[in-house]
């Protein structure tokens, strides 16, 4: 991108309509507000019901505050993006995602369709509900400024290959968490898989136009960088752009026992029981 | 509703190319896929410049168009911060290096002073008052206090949402703060080296064109262990930086001990 010469903007008047005249514009990768505007809306959804729509620059981070109940659908459309997502319990931002029980308690450590997205504290935080793509990774966490620096010779936020991490921490921060709170996290779109000998076997992509679908089971901030996994062998920093889509209906719920996923495991069954008492007693 | 898929390893998998740029780093070339911004132009003239007052260099360094950068500034010590390529806004943060919830304060600055500009004999006073840097030395008419620092978030309000994705001062702020335990309670009302903002007779206020020049400098006297903060901006949308980032220089000297200061 080349500097920009041609504003005038020599008195307070000159400058104030030299911004002006920027508005209106598109660009590729941005928020759509009202998110009933979105270009990109799914088909299967009611544009009105949209309380999220956006499309994440590569090397970018987004982040939100979902009610519970909330549906948001992460959709790759080039087959490149990575979604490194961390959630917390909004009203309790010391709730996390814990990716270790989200692997140990369901008794896998692949994500997919129908798992949860697990607290440290026994609660589902979310569901994935649907997924059409099927690599994705809770092993490897995010991408370090250290790790990047090795990998791509720079990890600068500011460069061409920033951190996951580095992105994580900015977006925390607009919560008014530190970085002691961004904990491990977890990516989807770029998949690994462990071999017989421990190593991670590089899968990747699933293509492009690819999935996935959560519920907010709790009202969730949820934080997302959109940066290549840290195991993706190119030597080039390559990532796609990331849609991201919200609504809220009157049939989108959190997870209740008339769901068949509710009685999916007795381990799920009483993550969400613990999560209902929580949410019954703070009235939520 | 829910989809399942049967051998997600045998999928065939089709992706579609991603635009890439190649850009330099230290170590060479990286060929990236993330929109970086400007950087400026080839032949900007550029003026590197040197401390404004006699002394021992203690530190001497750059910072690049869009990047950030931290440091301590010793009591005693003086910061020649040099607009190197010119009209580059240094947005700048300062904080008591030993008890960070003492931190710049414009308002209290500028009341103290009973003006709205920053020039030399300014003392940059902290939220409790006191002095935490005096500009020694500046060779600019005036500096910024009231324009704030651009954001992902306030560059929405100001141009749209189609830039929200260009990178910002507060997230150079959250960068280079988060390195020293410092987050989003603690970017508060901040400096801009080298930036214009008249407050006009009718109080029409806004960034205009800048009035220094490459190589242009000013000089801080800290007055307590002072950490600085700086953001050099990457703003593309407003003259604050002539819609060409250029680099800064930051030099931190020991004065001579028979330096005589302007302030
Ligand atoms: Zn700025």
């Amino acid at each position: 991108m080349a500097p920009v010469a041609d504003h005038s903007t020599d008195t307070v008047l000159n400058a104030r309509a030299d911004a002006r005249a920027q508005g209106g514009q598109v660009s590729d990768w941005m928020p759509y507000l009202p998110a009933s505007t979105s270009p990109f809306c799914p088909d299967d959804v009611d544009p009105e019901s949209l309380t999220w729509a956006e499309t994440v620059a590569p090397g970018s981070y987004t982040h939100k505050v979902l009610a519970r109940g909330t549906r948001f659908r992460l959709e790759d459309p080039t087959g490149e993006a990575c979604a490194h997502t961390l959630v917390y319990n909004a009203l309790e931002p010391t709730e996390r995602l814990n990716v270790a029980d989200t692997q140990k308690i369901p008794w896998q450590a692949y994500l997919g369709a129908g798992h949860p997205l697990l607290s440290g504290d026994g609660r589902v935080l979310a569901t994935i509900l649907t997924d059409t793509s099927g690599r994705h990774d809770a092993f490897c966490g995010t991408s370090t400024a250290a790790w990047n620096a090795l990998r791509y010779g720079t990890a600068l936020p500011e460069g061409p290959a920033p951190a996951g991490r580095d992105l994580f921490v900015k977006a925390a921060a607009k919560h008014g968490l530190g970085p002691a709170d961004v904990p491990p996290s977890v990516s989807f779109f770029q998949g690994v898989r462990v071999a017989e000998d421990g190593s991670f076997d590089w899968f990747g992509s699933s293509g492009a136009g690819t999935s996935v679908e959560l519920v907010a089971e709790l009202p969730l901030i949820v934080l997302i960088a959109n940066v290549p996994h840290p195991r993706d062998p190119r030597p080039e920093y390559i990532v796609g752009p990331l849609r991201v889509h919200a609504w809220r209906t009157p049939e989108t719920t959190p997870t209740t026992p008339a769901d068949e996923r509710f009685d999916a495991s007795p381990e799920v069954r009483r993550a969400y029981l613990n999560t209902l008492d929580y949410a019954e007693a703070r009235g939520l | 509703m829910t989809t399942t898929i049967d051998n997600p390893v045998m999928r065939p998998v089709t992706t579609i190319p991603v635009p890439v740029t190649t850009y330099l780093t230290p170590d060479g070339q990286l060929v990236s896929s993330v929109p970086v911004g400007a950087s400026y132009a080839d032949g900007s003239p550029l003026e590197w410049g040197d401390p404004l007052v006699p002394g021992a260099v203690v530190l001497d360094e750059q910072v690049a168009p869009r990047a950030s950068w931290s440091g301590v500034v010793r009591a005693g010590q003086v910061l020649t911060i040099v607009d190197v390529g010119g009209n580059q806004s240094g947005d700048c943060l300062l904080y008591n290096a030993h008890h960070t919830d003492e931190r710049y304060s414009a308002p209290d600055t500028l009341a103290w002073q009973d003006n709205a500009y920053i020039r030399t004999g300014t003392v940059l006073r902290s939220n409790l008052g006191r002095a935490l840097m005096t500009v020694v030395g500046n060779e600019i008419d005036r500096q910024d206090t009231i324009g704030g620092a651009c954001s992902r978030e306030s560059n929405t309000l100001r141009y749209g949402h189609h830039v929200m994705y260009h990178h910002g001062c507060r997230e150079n702020f959250l960068t280079e703060g988060a390195k020293h335990g410092l987050g989003m309670r603690d970017i508060v009302s901040n400096i801009n080296w080298f930036m214009n903002v008249p407050v006009e007779e009718d109080g029409a206020l806004g960034i205009v064109d800048g009035m220094s020049a490459p190589g242009k400098r000013v000089a801080l006297r800290a007055e307590i262990d002072t950490l600085v903060l700086i953001s050099n901006c990457p703003q593309m949308n407003n003259p604050c930086n002539d819609f060409n980032p250029t680099p800064l220089r930051m030099i931190v000297s020991e004065p001579d001990v028979d330096y005589e200061a302007d302030a």
